[in-house]
């Protein structure tokens, strides 16, 4: 009996042992796979870190565990009972913090001491609801599979050095069709724009050439001369719409090629940029001239003088739909549709500006002046990072979605990568000759591709690791489908986004306008060309006999003049006396205690 | 049985006794007729026919009255007999009892009072049940959603271990086998150990015992001694040992620290916090200020006394060690050109990246910042034993240094070359050398004061001194000279522009010379450029050259026209600047609020052409606005941002605060997350759009039933009991609930068949 006994101690310490050491997890293991694939030298501080991770994760489950409310508690207990096995992964799956992270939205706010009901629950419901989102938003990171390409050289090899025959020859077929050179000798520098889905191409010659290119079929699906100088082209919300700046006029035609609309009221445009959330078309013209156009209902939203000059260089910012423009000045000017002045205006360069892009992010801006200069600004505290000096001074700049800096000097286009990290860049990552001079870039959407206008042509280049290689179907999607670019028209119709909402802070309409009463008044009153609060001026009735002569008309006048003023000065004496009275009460009584009284009991 | 006899015997009595006296009552009257017959047969009376008659004195002819028809009716008059009457104390008493009060009864309250009262009760007694239902209500309230109707059956398929769960032993078999289970306290399911085997396994061995008798003992043994040695050490009273004993405590903690750094940083981060939260008291504090009631007094002997002063020096050096800033590494870039009043080169540098991920982590700690840098959390351990060692030769050279100053005081107070080089030697401890010298002020000796203001203006001229010479041209620089000149530093401040601006013609041809403007100036221009940008601010910014792999070749006319433009905008350039800034200040003019001149001219005094309104008048009438917030730009030379306030968004924005909440900050975190299916997955757009109310289409919705949510203190609470009631031991007792949920069903159906 004693053994028996013995022995089921002894197992039972056994159990409380195991019970006790950690459940081993599904994702330590493949950490620790990972890391045996990692070379030797990284090894040791990687191991570190994934054990770090792994046992934070742990803790965090284990808090959320226990400020799990009792009920789904008791039902895991209950879970236990009649089957009699435990879970080996209890409660929910653990996320990553870094996913956490990366989708999490402003602060955790805290139930104040002393709140009313309301105000708690109010709180409290608002805080589940956004963790929740939170949580689900990252654990749907699992749908983000693809990875950004990457390009790396053997050792002692800069990868600026690769041609670009060399990655075609090097990649797949289809991704190697994607290098290729169109030779357009005849009508002058070209200027180009990817649609948002980085299917279509529009290429633009200097001298009225105008083609509309699925590229990667190489389809061509119009094409044709409009017999005028072309500044600038655009896609519109889809690939079935583009405008063209030509020589007089903005001009709207279709895929097919067909005129649509000439836009009077745009005249000398140089430059465009498409909001597309907004279902804007911003125009920069060579009279100095901001304007806005509605695409969706066709109408002038804004048009602002800007008093600088000719406008050629533009950019927008796609976190904030602020366009930013360049002055001969050296300067950098933001722009809203519903500010006539400009929002920001910084001096970057000593010369004129060439260039400027923003990134996808609004974080970032890039600008390259006359001085031949290349300047990293970060957008949103207004502050230099970095300078860099171009031998030859940058003409076209472009970012692109992942944040690979393009940058033209005179028939060289260069790539560089990660311009606003820590250290400085020293040499470009790409580069690449073509035939003439660069007059357009601009990266394909989705894509490692970066395509380049220039003197001869149109050269399309492949920059591994430029494009998002995850793609959003319901916002922008590459493989979509005629009917299901009708159903999304129709939605971001619906969605579309009022311009009266441009602004630096694009999170400004969860805020609380906090403008004083005045304030909003004075608006009104602007807007309205009257003050609807004013009082009606007092109009005396006409009597007769001589009673509505001009003096009399003056004396009725003068009974009933600053009237409110009368009744705010009779209320100010009315507790005037009356403070004066309670004061002298007081003084009574406390003229009648006499100096014993303060010996007398107080009675309560 | 005995007591139901005696009970029933009982009641026969009380029936027979009952029985007894109305027959005898009835026997008496039959026998008194009887008496009466008897006594008539004999005598020729007739029988007395009782009549009713009322005596009066005024005997009216229309009416009968009766006597004394005025007077009250008093109870003695009623009762006169009873007096003369035997018998039937209790009674006589109480009436004379009645006679004797003299209070009349009070009048009954009027209806619509007593329906007053009624009500206040019948409203007490209501709102007591009305709040039961509180909590309930409450409940629903706070709900996150109401199914209707209540109680509903989920459909679908049940999990196993609630089917499993509603199984309850109903077979007299299956009862009679739990019972004897119950009994014998064995295990119903997992059926591992008995509470007895299991009790026997928590009991420990003799072996087990001893040892842990053994460690309790030696742990209470430790316990005493270290309570002996704290009480004795408690107990000495010298100071120095204290001291030592605290130096050594500090070192110790500063060794652990520095451990912890290494091997737990975020506890080592805590300690850092805790420092950082002393500092914080100490400084709002008056501790170790000198300005106590001891510190003064001290003050007063410090003159004659050595200790006394040495005392209130260690005062300082506690409240300077603990208020010391423990060095952040992140200073603002800036903010650094507001320190110092003459902005070096680099202010307007891209910032060195030490986080080459993040560039908001990025930090740098300013060069000519040895204060901090001396005292760094990084090393405390280091700083403590300079000050150890400082400590000593502290005082040395601070009996020299004051020798020397004497001296050169008599030398017409002209700093000698020993002196400075007694400064050089202090420069590593300075902060300490400065402590010392406002523990000298307090001295009261003038020289002494004088000495040491002079010894700080010499050093700070020495670190400014410093400054000047540390950003040194570059080899960019040079770079730049052959670019054109365009990278050229221009170093131009506010007085030149200002000068400019009076000629009128900001031409770029006017050379400014690349002067320093002098710290001591006195004269109002320099005053003025303090708190304006100075010109050296704006794009002062070393350029990397970037080597490319390869040279463009394509030199087109273009170029050409180019290099001409870069040519003209390069000579250009200080003129872009100077333009700039002269915008910036419009802008700031424009944005302050002007002053508003409310004089009328002629009244009080004499008016008309020539004659203005005297100076006292106009400054009286003179209404200065409030000057407004600061600019957004005001730190950033380079940019203008608009103070406009953008009107347009304010239509759709929300004006006023909604109900439940306190401040803007509250409700604005509360809308933080959309709503929307374009921003978050299926399950979060499902729940945040989840409505309050449910209701099933065509369902009728009962009124809650009291039995359901209102629980009497005497029943129990029913829906928490257990669900499997197999462990129950009051499994077979247990009836009443079961009953009343029972009688609540029959309760339904009755209620559902209308």
């Amino acid at each position: 009996m004693a053994a028996l006994v013995e022995g089921a101690a002894k197992s039972a310490h056994v159990e409380r042992k195991n019970q006790k050491k950690p459940v081993k997890r599904y994702w330590e293991k493949t950490e620790e796979l990972k890391n045996s694939d990692q070379p030797t030298s990284d090894r040791s501080i990687s191991t570190e870190n994934t054990a770090d991770r792994c046992t934070s994760t742990e803790n965090t489950a284990d808090g959320s565990t226990s400020t799990e409310n009792t009920g789904s508690v008791k039902r895991r207990k209950g879970g236990q009972i009649p089957s009699g096995k435990k879970d080996p992964f209890p409660g929910e799956a653990p996320i990553p913090q870094e996913q956490l992270q990366k989708y999490q939205r402003g602060s955790k706010n805290n139930v104040p001491k002393g709140a009313q009901r309301r105000l708690k629950e109010a709180i409290a419901w608002s805080e589940t609801v956004s963790e929740l989102a939170q949580k689900q938003a990252a654990r749907y990171d699992l749908l983000l599979p693809e990875d950004a390409g990457f390009l790396e050289g053997d050792e002692d090899e800069d990868t600026c050095r690769i041609s670009q025959e060399d990655i075609a020859d090097a990649v797949d077929i289809t991704s190697g069709s994607k290098y290729f050179n169109l030779h357009l000798s005849q009508f002058g520098p070209y200027r180009l724009d990817y649609s948002r889905t980085g299917r279509h191409l529009l290429l633009s010659g200097k001298r009225g050439h105008v083609a509309c290119i699925e590229w990667q079929s190489k389809n061509l699906t119009c094409e044709m001369n409009v017999m005028e100088t072309v500044n600038d082209i655009k896609w519109l919300h889809t690939e079935a719409m583009f405008a063209v700046a030509q020589k007089k006029w903005l001009y709207i035609y279709d895929s097919e090629g067909i005129e649509l609309h000439c836009v009077k009221k745009f005249n000398d445009v140089l430059k465009m940029q498409f909001l597309p959330y907004h279902f804007l078309l911003a125009t920069a013209s060579a009279t100095g001239f901001l304007q806005y156009l509605d695409v969706s209902v066709g109408k002038e939203i804004a048009a602002i003088c800007t008093k600088s000059g000719r406008l050629d260089v533009m950019s927008q910012n796609p976190y904030n739909a602020v366009i930013h423009l360049g002055h001969s000045n050296g300067t950098v000017s933001l722009w809203s549709p519903n500010q006539k002045e400009p929002l920001v205006k910084m001096l970057c360069h000593r010369g004129a500006i060439r260039s400027l892009t923003v990134d996808k992010t609004g974080t970032y801006m890039v600008t390259s002046g006359l001085d031949r200069k290349l300047k990293v600004y970060d957008v949103r505290a207004f502050k230099p990072l970095h300078s860099y000096f171009l031998p030859a001074g940058a003409s076209c700049l472009s970012l692109s979605q992942k944040g690979l800096l393009s940058a033209a000097t005179g028939d060289i286009v260069q790539v560089y990568q990660n311009v606003w990290g820590g250290s400085p860049v020293s040499k470009p990552y790409m580069a690449h000759r073509v035939r003439g001079q660069v007059w357009g870039l601009a990266y394909c959407p989705f894509e490692d591709v970066l395509g380049v206008g220039h003197g001869e042509g149109f050269t399309s280049m492949i920059v591994p690791g430029a494009g998002e290689p995850n793609f959003d179907a319901l916002d922008t999607n590459p493989y979509r489908s005629a009917k299901q670019r009708q159903e999304w028209e129709v939605k971001a119709l619906l969605e579309k986004v009022q311009p009266e909402l441009i602004g630096l802070d694009p999170g400004q309409l969860g805020k609380v306008d906090q403008a004083s009463f005045e304030q909003r008044h004075k608006e009104r009153v602007d807007i309205l060309g009257y003050d609807p609060l004013a009082k009606e001026k007092f109009k005396p009735k006409a009597k007769k006999k001589g009673r509505s002569s001009a003096g009399a008309i003056e004396k009725r006048k003068r009974k009933v003049a600053y009237e409110d003023q009368r009744d705010v000065i009779r209320q100010n004496v009315e507790e005037q006396m009356k403070r004066q009275k309670e004061k002298s009460s007081e003084s009574q009584q406390l003229g009648k205690k006499s100096t014993l009284d303060r010996f007398r009991k107080q009675d309560k | 049985m005995a007591v139901s006899a005696e009970k029933e015997f009982a009641m026969d009595n009380d029936v027979i006794s009952a029985s007894e006296d109305e027959e005898g009552s009835d026997d008496e009257r039959k026998h008194n007729k009887l008496l009466q017959a008897i006594s008539s047969l004999g005598g020729k009376r007739r029988k007395n026919q009782t009549e009713r008659s009322e005596a009066s004195l005024q005997v009216s002819e229309f009416f009968v009255s009766a006597e004394g028809a005025g007077d009250k009716v008093g109870l003695s008059d009623l009762l006169g007999t009873v007096e003369k009457t035997t018998g039937a104390t209790k009674t006589k008493k109480q009436l004379r009892n009645l006679q004797n009060r003299n209070e009349t009864l009070e009048l009954p309250l009027n209806k619509e009072q007593t329906e007053k009262i009624q009500r206040s009760v019948a409203y007490e007694k209501s709102t007591k049940e009305v709040t039961n239902w509180q909590s309930v209500v409450i409940q629903n309230q706070k709900a996150e959603q109401l199914v209707f109707p209540l109680n509903q059956e989920p459909s679908g398929p049940k999990r196993v271990e609630q089917v499993v769960a509603g199984w309850k032993a109903e077979t007299p078999l299956e009862q009679e086998i739990f019972r004897l289970l119950h009994m014998n306290k064995q295990p119903l399911h997992d059926p591992v150990l008995t509470p007895v085997e299991e009790a026997s396994l928590m009991a420990m061995s003799l072996e087990e015992a001893t040892i842990r008798r053994a460690e309790l003992q030696k742990a209470r043994a430790l316990q005493s001694y270290y309570e002996a040695k704290a009480k004795r050490e408690k107990k000495i009273k010298s100071k120095k040992y204290h001291r030592i004993q605290k130096k050594a405590k500090r070192k110790e903690f500063v060794k652990q620290f520095e451990e912890r750094m290494k091997t737990d940083p975020t506890g080592a981060l805590e300690e850092l916090k805790k420092m950082e939260m002393s500092r914080m008291e100490e400084r709002m504090s008056l501790k170790h200020q000198n300005s106590g009631k001891w510190a003064k007094s001290k003050a007063i002997m410090a003159k004659y006394d050595d200790s006394a002063r040495k005392a209130m020096q260690e005062q300082l050096q506690i409240n300077k060690d603990l208020t010391q800033k423990i060095a952040t590494l992140s200073d603002d870039e800036h903010e650094t050109p507001e320190e110092s009043e003459m902005v070096p080169d680099f202010v307007n540098d891209v910032e060195p990246i030490t986080d080459p991920v993040n560039p908001w982590m990025r930090s740098r700690i300013p060069q000519e910042e040895p204060e901090i840098s001396c005292v760094t959390p990084d090393k405390p351990q280091t700083s403590e034993e300079e000050e150890e060692r400082n400590e000593e030769e502290e005082l040395l050279a601070d009996f020299q240094r004051r020798r020397t100053l004497r001296r050169t005081e008599d030398d017409d107070l002209i700093p000698t070359a020993a002196e400075e080089q007694i400064v050089n030697t202090c420069e590593v401890s300075r902060e300490e050398v400065v402590g010392d010298g406002t523990v000298e002020i307090s001295d009261s000796e003038e020289e002494e004061e004088e000495d040491v203001s002079q010894f700080n203006t010499l050093f700070k001229l020495m670190s400014s001194e410093k400054t000047h010479e540390g950003p040194a041209p570059t080899q960019d620089q040079q770079e730049d000279e052959e670019q054109l000149d365009e990278g050229q530093l221009r170093v131009r401040s506010m007085e030149d522009l200002e000068v400019l601006e009076e000629v009128s013609d900001p031409r770029p041809g006017t050379p400014a010379a690349p002067s320093m403007p002098q710290p001591t100036a006195s004269d109002p221009l320099a005053k003025r450029s303090k708190r304006e940008i100075d010109l050296s601010e704006v794009l002062t910014k070393e350029a990397k050259t970037i080597k490319v792999a390869l040279t463009p070749t394509v030199v087109e006319d273009e170029e050409r026209e180019e290099q001409i433009s870069i040519i003209k905008e390069a000579f250009a350039g200080d003129d872009v600047i100077s333009d700039f800034l002269i915008d910036k200040r419009k802008q700031e003019e424009a944005g302050r609020p002007k002053v508003v001149d409310l004089t009328l001219p002629g009244w009080g005094e004499w008016g008309g052409v020539g004659v203005k309104p005297s100076q006292h008048k106009r400054k009286r009438f003179r209404k200065k606005m409030a000057p407004p917030p600061s600019r957004q730009d005001q730190k950033l030379p380079d940019v203008i941002i608009s103070e406009k306030r953008n009107s347009s968004i304010a239509t759709h924005q929300v004006s006023h605060l909604p109900f439940p909440f306190q401040n803007a900050t509250q409700f604005e975190s509360c809308i933080r997350t959309p709503v929307g299916q374009t921003w978050n997955t299926q399950t979060a757009v499902k729940k945040m759009t989840m409505p309050k109310v449910v209701t099933t289409a065509g369902a009728i919705i009962e009124p809650l039933v009291k039995e359901d949510y209102i629980k009497d203190k005497s029943t129990k609470p029913m829906g928490k009991g257990p669900a499997i009631l197999l462990n129950d031991k009051r499994g077979a007792k247990d009836g009443k609930p079961s009953d009343k949920h029972k009688g609540r069903d029959s309760h339904k159906r009755r209620r559902n068949k209308p």
